[in-house]
């Protein structure tokens, strides 16, 4: 092979893994502002603005799972077991979620109990997502290619406070996005809810970029090295750049501004996750070379992405152009 | 780091039993039903008789909540491969987990293109075009099953691969995909799906025709079931022996445990048609025997040879006790499903398949038995397979993770809370749609009424949106 399989299975699924952050994470999100949105008026808005793509989003996820199942097997079967309890939460969250989204378009009675799985399914899936990155950013260690930590090890302050980051991440995301789709009195809420959630956002990466560099000697050798620095230094300038940008597009009312600079948040922070880490995929000492499954699984496995992952692309795009504007109450037809 | 304890090796035998059989239900529902469609929209163009074309619409809101919950237990599944068998993926991986990725990308490509047009297109392309929706879906549920039974024949019969540094490495891909057992599974579980669908679309039949409910898509779905089953059951059981002929080519253990035979007896090999096989004292208790049979059955001779399980170590034997039963329920599903087809047959002659109410009882109390053959078969090949998860490769303990019983204990627990709460949802709605039944005839001017795309946005493609009937009224 001319070129370097595991770069391109690495490049794949982390371009996956951006997409269904960013993606589910505005979906995702609304389920931790349903709490504060109590009108059946209201709430039926806010599903009906993710309804047509809320699975598609999903679909993000599993591929992501599947593809490092298949392309760097050594990383799943250590990183799953490090973080066993919060990856049940996750499937569990979202699946109570995922039926409790469908299920209250078709409930009389029990619209109320539906309601209620859906938040706390969302706020689960979301916090045990925060759970597994934190423990991936400690590091995991590995020992003859397996999982060599304690069952808890992802109960550490750093996992809770990257919990806790992901569901800031999550809702200021969702307001983002549904202030882009809304408008009236529901969209002028919203834009009251996430000036605050922006700082908290900023706060929290402050905290993590803090606490990653600080503890973790790899990292602040990354980050700090010349010259290095000088090319990294844009990615914590230009967040503050997004955070003032934010700020600005609510006090002028511009309502398509929020999102795109949240998701600009979003991709400055995982570009530098992903400086932080690599070259290794577990973190500190499994890079992507030793996790990899041999090239014959690579190359047969890239065969099929390489058709069929353009054309969910594809699809995807078309589905969010087809429902692209503002959604109202009285539009018919998505439950 | 913990060492995995015995304890910690049967709940996530457990955990995985539980999950794969509560998963494996709505596939085999979905693949049956599936082609089902394909089949009414086939007949529905050709005829234009609107019986049909009700019961397409019907038939597909319950395909439809079969197809999401089959989607969402689905997942569970792909984690627990990390989760509870880190050893099996880090050791096989490389061979199951594109084979898994295969069947992951043809589902989503199903998923985004096709789906969406056969539940919600009707109004919107061409019936033409919604026909190849229609057989679209169906191949695709087909191509799935493709790759799952791939992944788990070479489990069974693994060849087309080589170790390298304590790990397998796939060598030709060909091979691995069409392993010695392959075939025979695929079809034996296509077949299934088939004889799945067929049971339930006859016993929702059945209901509504005991119900005093007579009208022309009620007779006509009641009466293609039991056609179908007519064939396909015979067809399935050719299939089954030729399976079990396989097993016994490539897993002797397995058949030896099935038969709950001990010794390799000489001079053509008795059968035990009952019994109970005790693992400790070796020995078949209460058995009665049929002399010749096993031969007979197993190796289409008088007196063909079959080794016992004696002639295996005791480490490398299955729980015979378990498969020797799990094998005789599906069997015995599998003739009283045969009776029921037969006597159909019979009840047709003077047109008696409609009034006869204690054939309809009969075929009522026969819907979940499709789904008891399925699962009891499943659990004689898997159980059948132990102690290995690659047959002779790799062993099962050497498979799970390094984690505690109580952590496996813990997720087990959430898991059955979790699965009872929202798949007993799915399949309560599941048997109300099928209450509720096709609509009733219609006058011409209600035809148009129909719910299948109105209203529903154009690139609408969520299965669950698909049934509009209210759950909790």
């Amino acid at each position: 092979m001319s070129f370097d399989l595991p770069m391109v299975w690495a490049a794949i699924i982390a371009f996956g893994v951006f997409l269904y952050v960013l993606l589910d994470g505005f979906d995702l999100g609304i389920g931790l502002l349903f709490p504060f949105f109590d009108r059946e008026h209201d709430r039926q808005v806010m599903l009906n603005t993710v309804a047509p793509v809320w699975d598609g989003n999903e679909t993000w996820m599993v591929l992501g799972g599947a593809s490092l199942y298949a392309a760097f097997p050594v990383a799943y079967s250590v990183l799953l077991p490090a973080t066993y309890l919060p990856i049940i939460g996750m499937v569990c969250g979202l699946i109570f979620r995922g039926v409790a989204f469908e299920i209250r378009a078709k409930a009389r009675r029990s619209q109320r109990l539906w309601d209620l799985a859906f938040m706390l399914g969302s706020a689960t899936a979301i916090f045990c997502q925060g759970l597994v990155l934190g423990t991936l950013l400690q590091g995991i260690p590995v020992v003859n290619r397996q999982f060599a930590g304690g069952p808890f090890d992802w109960l550490s302050p750093f996992g809770l406070l990257a919990g806790l980051g992901l569901l800031v991440t999550y809702a200021t995301l969702a307001c983002g996005w549904l202030i882009m789709k809304t408008d009236g009195d529901l969209q002028r809420r919203i834009y009251v809810a996430m000036k605050p959630l922006v700082w908290a956002l900023l706060a929290i990466i402050a905290v993590v970029s803090a606490w990653t560099v600080l503890g973790q000697d790899a990292v602040a050798r990354r980050w700090f090295a010349m010259p290095d620095l000088f090319f990294f230094l844009p990615v914590p300038v230009l967040v503050l750049a997004c955070v003032f940008g934010i700020q600005r597009a609510i006090r002028q009312k511009r309502d398509r501004q929020p999102f795109v600079l949240t998701a600009a948040i979003l991709f400055l922070g995982y570009t530098g996750l992903i400086i932080s880490i690599f070259p290794n995929i577990i973190p500190p000492s499994l890079d992507i070379w030793a996790a990899s499954s041999p090239p014959s699984s690579q190359k047969f496995t890239l065969v099929g992405a390489a058709i069929i992952v353009p054309i969910i692309i594809v699809y995807s795009a078309m589905s969010y152009w087809v429902f692209r504007g503002k959604v109202r109450h009285d539009d018919p037809g998505y439950h | 780091m913990s060492i995995p304890t015995d304890q910690a090796l049967l709940l996530a035998r457990w955990q995985f039993a539980f999950t794969v059989s509560f998963h494996i239900i709505f596939p085999a529902i979905s693949i049956g039903l599936a082609s089902y469609l394909a089949v009414l929209e086939g007949l529905w163009l050709r005829t234009k008789n609107t019986v049909y074309r009700d019961l397409f619409f019907f038939w597909s809101k319950v395909f439809a909540v079969g197809f999401a919950m089959g989607v969402v237990s689905g997942v569970v599944m792909s984690y627990e491969f990390g989760t509870n068998w880190s050893g099996f993926s880090s050791i096989a991986g490389s061979v199951t987990g594109p084979l898994l990725t295969y069947e992951v990308l043809t589902a989503f490509f199903l998923e985004a293109g096709f789906l969406g047009i056969m539940l919600f297109g009707w109004h919107k392309v061409g019936p033409r075009a919604h026909f190849f929706a229609t057989l679209m879906v169906a191949t695709g549920t087909l191509i799935s099953t493709f790759w799952i039974l791939a992944s788990n024949s070479w489990m069974h019969t693994p060849q087309g691969y080589a170790w390298q540094d304590g790990r397998i490495v796939p060598v030709d891909w060909l091979k691995i995909v069409f392993n010695p057992s392959f075939p025979y599974r695929l079809m034996h579980m296509a077949l299934a799906a088939f004889i799945v669908a067929a049971t339930l679309v006859a016993a929702c039949s059945a209901w509504h025709l005991l119900r005093g409910r007579k009208d022309a898509a009620i007779r006509k779905a009641f009466s293609m079931a039991l056609w179908l089953l007519l064939v396909v059951v015979p067809i399935q059981i050719v299939v089954g022996d030729a399976h079990g002929i396989n097993t016994r080519e490539y897993q002797p253990a397995k058949i030896a445990a099935i038969e709950g035979l001990w010794e390799t007896e000489t001079g053509g090999t008795s059968l035990n048609l009952v019994g109970w096989p005790d693992m400790d004292k070796e020995e078949t208790r209460f058995a009665v025997k049929v002399p010749h049979l096993g031969s007979v059955i197993l190796t289409h001779s008088w007196d063909g040879e079959i080794r016992g399980l004696k002639s295996f170590p005791k480490e490398d034997r299955p729980n015979s006790t378990i498969v020797f039963w799990s094998f005789r329920v599906m069997v015995g599903m599998g003739m009283l499903l045969l009776l029921m087809a037969l006597a159909g047959l019979v009840l047709r002659r003077g047109g008696r398949l409609y009034e006869q109410r204690a054939f309809q009882r009969f075929v009522l109390l026969m819907a979940p038995s499709g789904l008891i053959a399925l699962l009891a078969g499943w659990i004689t090949t898997e159980s059948g397979r132990q102690p290995w998860v690659v047959y002779g490769v790799l062993r099962t303990r050497d498979a799970v993770s390094a984690i505690s019983a109580q952590q496996v204990g813990t997720s087990l627990m959430i898991l059955i809370l979790v699965y009872f709460a929202v798949f007993g949802t799915g399949i309560y709605y599941m048997l109300k749609l099928m209450r509720n039944g096709p609509d009733l005839p219609r006058d011409a001017a209600e035809e148009d009424a129909s719910d299948t795309g109105k209203g529903q946005p154009r690139f609408d493609h969520r299965p669950l949106s698909r049934p509009t009937d209210p759950i909790d009224e």
